[in-house]
């Protein structure tokens, strides 16, 4: 699955995208979130604050309960400010 | 019609334009956004950076929602990415109608929620140093306010 970060979020996490092989149990944004944090400090850094964070799956705003699949492109960054 | 372009747009020749050759437009509003200073601390550069092809991809459904609830002869969403200075043009959108309900109310709905879907993200560079812009609340209360309720 492709993973790409935008704003101070690819800051704090420290690289724009990356390809990722998360567990076959990872069916949820919120649970890849909590995966994600996990991998290290500059993750958990970059979402600790969940208010803070927005997702989209395959270019489209998703919740945090949307589903996901290993062929997905996700996108990880902070509430927008367009306009 | 959607554009995402680091380049400057000039207003009079995009709705010059979009009335080109036809007579059935009664009402044309156009909206643009620019970068602002700020009082407090002078704004050196605003950079925008976005997430390409979700920009057009979000701006086009935008436009289709507009188009879906008002009568337009046409609309333009013209948005700008990249290192801004003050002053500098950031995004325009112009709407065309028989009549001057639909294109200020359309208007109106495309800056609402381009606002707070539209994948941008603002720095600003001051004299102390780059920081992002957090979103605000009052954009997403302005955003709620199109949401339809149950009929």
């Amino acid at each position: 699955m492709k993973l790409l970060y935008f704003a101070w979020v690819r800051e704090k996490i420290g690289q724009a995208e990356e390809d990722l092989e998360p567990p076959a149990n990872i069916r949820r944004v919120s649970e890849l979130l909590d995966w994600l944090r996990e991998r290290g400090p500059q993750y958990r850094e970059a979402l600790a604050d969940a208010a803070r964070i927005r997702v989209a799956v395959n270019q489209e705003h998703v919740k945090a309960d949307a589903m996901i699949g290993p062929r997905d492109e996700i996108a990880i960054f902070p509430p927008v400010t367009g306009g | 019609m959607i554009r995402v372009q680091a380049g400057d747009f000039d207003i009079g020749a995009e709705i010059t334009r979009l009335m080109a050759a036809r007579t059935d437009v009664g009402a044309v509003v156009t909206f643009t956004g620019l970068v602002r200073d700020m009082a407090d601390a002078p704004l050196k550069a605003m950079s925008l950076e976005h997430y390409p092809g979700m920009t057009e991809k979000s701006l086009g459904e935008i436009e289709a929602e507009a188009r879906a609830r008002w009568p337009l002869q046409d609309c333009l969403i013209i948005h700008r990415y990249g290192r801004l200075k003050p002053g500098d043009r950031i995004v325009l959108v112009v709407t065309a109608s028989a009549h001057r309900d639909a294109a200020f109310e359309a208007a109106r709905f495309l800056m609402d929620w381009l606002k707070t879907e539209a994948p941008f993200w603002k720095r600003e560079e001051t004299g102390e140093g780059a920081k992002w812009v957090d979103a605000k609340s009052s954009d997403g209360e302005a955003a709620l306010k199109w949401k339809k309720g149950p009929a």
